[in-house]
């Protein structure tokens, strides 16, 4: 019988205290926004989920190359657990930036670029699900799993570059003030604190979440050649 | 290294071109013979745009901006079927296996494939696109330029396709799958195509429908040297 590692139970009592942190940085910490109020809040979450969201996904085509090339199922276990926390975190980043678009721009969603290319990333991930459910032979799956991660790493900043030749609202916070417009803000000191340490907490939940994810797949793995092995 | 030792025991190994035109001569002939394919895609084009004439209210003013989505949605549509019927026929009747069988390069398979299945969506388009011209009176598609569009989004459409397809045919899920794994792919090759297609039926100026046409070409290379790099993982056994 398989222990959790203390390491892992470590990390775990830390993403819970990381996330009250960044809880405190945003609903308290950081300054109100002058013409957004309270709801401008969401924002460091919306942009600390949507980060890690984003870096589970490169890292899972990363890792489909890595199992192309190796063929070994440890990288396909990695590729999985980066996809499931990634799709979920970017499923919280969609949902917290209805939750700010509604005051913001009088509107639950729109088809601006970034909303679009988000709502087709969510999608390409959930294919990947029905894809992966569709094979038994986990070998196999592994293989399909990752060609797809690649097409879909690759295709989500095409489909984001085409999307642009329409015009986009989404404000820019990060490295371009000019958006103020469209309800982009420039951030004060204690804001951008804000969103280095949510940025930071999202990526220790990040880390944990992976963690145990690729240990229930191994875990899974032996539970599978534990049964084969009853059964003959 | 066997075969400079042992020559006359290996059978000469056909040149990577010629195995491709044998895999498309192969799916045209069979095709042509049998017209499934052919006949199932034109005919559910044809409905399509029929639908959407009673959805969209295709009246003259309407006509003029969707004109260009309406026909890709058809071809897309219609090019998911004729991609899972494709790879189908090579899974079912174990032909497949065969043509892996063939000492010739993987991707000689994936080329062969891709150009046949390019072939059949090009010869749906050659008679929905008159059709289309003749039932709306919209003149304006037979356009060097629209032309030029139609072909480079159906390759960039069809190459990814065509990786995907061979896919999904071995899921247990096998048909529902193809639309839903390749759709969100090909966005960037949708939207490109409406946009440039569209604005060559406005009669937009070459300048400005350059950003879209440059985007497919991009596309069109970007995956078809994806699929080909990754199509011997796709169908080794």
């Amino acid at each position: 019988m398989q222990t959790k590692p203390i390491a892992l139970t470590i990390l775990d009592v830390l993403s819970v205290i990381s996330i009250g942190v960044a809880t405190y940085f945003a609903l308290v910490f950081a300054p109100t926004e002058q013409i957004m109020g309270q709801v401008q809040r969401v924002f460091y979450f919306h942009v600390g989920t949507a980060w890690v969201g984003m870096l589970g996904f490169i890292m899972a085509a990363v890792v489909g190359v890595i199992y192309l090339i190796k063929k070994d199922l440890k990288w396909d276990r990695i590729g999985v657990a980066a996809v499931e926390v990634s799709t979920m975190f970017f499923f919280i980043t969609i949902a917290l930036g209805s939750i700010w678009a509604r005051p913001a721009w009088n509107t639950w969603w729109t088809w601006d670029p970034r909303l679009t290319t988000a709502a087709i990333t969510e999608l390409i991930y959930i294919a990947y699900f029905m894809l992966r459910a569709g094979i038994e032979d986990p070998e196999k799956r592994a293989r399909f799993g990752a060609v797809y991660t690649l097409l879909g790493g690759i295709s989500v900043p095409i489909t984001f570059m085409a999307i642009r030749l329409f015009r986009t609202i989404h404000p820019v916070v990060v490295g371009n003030e000019s958006a103020a417009a469209q309800g982009g803000f420039s951030m004060s000191g204690d804001m951008v604190t804000a969103m280095l340490v949510s940025f930071a907490a999202f990526t220790i939940i990040f880390i944990d979440l992976m963690w145990n994810r690729i240990r229930m797949g191994s875990l899974e793995e032996k539970v599978e050649q534990l049964k084969l092995k009853v059964s003959m | 290294m066997t075969n400079e030792t042992n020559t006359t025991a290996i059978v000469q190994r056909p040149s990577f071109l010629k195995a491709v035109m044998a895999i498309v001569q192969k799916d045209l002939s069979a095709e042509f013979r049998s017209r499934e394919l052919l006949s199932a895609m034109l005919v559910f084009s044809m409905l399509v745009i029929l639908i959407f004439n009673f959805a969209l209210e295709l009246n003259i003013d309407v006509r003029r901006t969707v004109t260009a989505g309406v026909l890709w949605t058809t071809f897309a549509f219609a090019g998911t079927l004729g991609l899972n019927r494709s790879m189908a026929v090579e899974k079912d009747r174990g032909c497949m296996d065969g043509l892996l069988l063939a000492p010739v390069d993987r991707s000689a398979i994936f080329f062969g494939k891709a150009i046949s299945n390019l072939a059949f969506m090009l010869i749906v388009e050659a008679i929905v696109i008159p059709l289309y011209a003749l039932l709306y009176n919209e003149t304006r598609i037979f356009q060097l330029e629209f032309l030029g569009v139609l072909l480079l989004g159906s390759i960039g459409y069809i190459s990814v396709g065509t990786l995907l397809s061979a896919m999904s045919v071995q899921t247990r899920t096998r048909d529902v799958l193809l639309p839903i794994l390749l759709f969100p792919v090909a966005v960037p090759v949708l939207l490109a195509s409406v946009k440039a297609s569209g604005g060559i039926i406005e009669g937009l100026p070459l300048n400005d429908i350059l950003t879209p046409i440059n985007l497919l070409i991009v596309y069109d290379i970007v995956f078809i040297a994806i699929s080909f790099m990754v199509f011997d993982f796709v169908v080794e056994e």
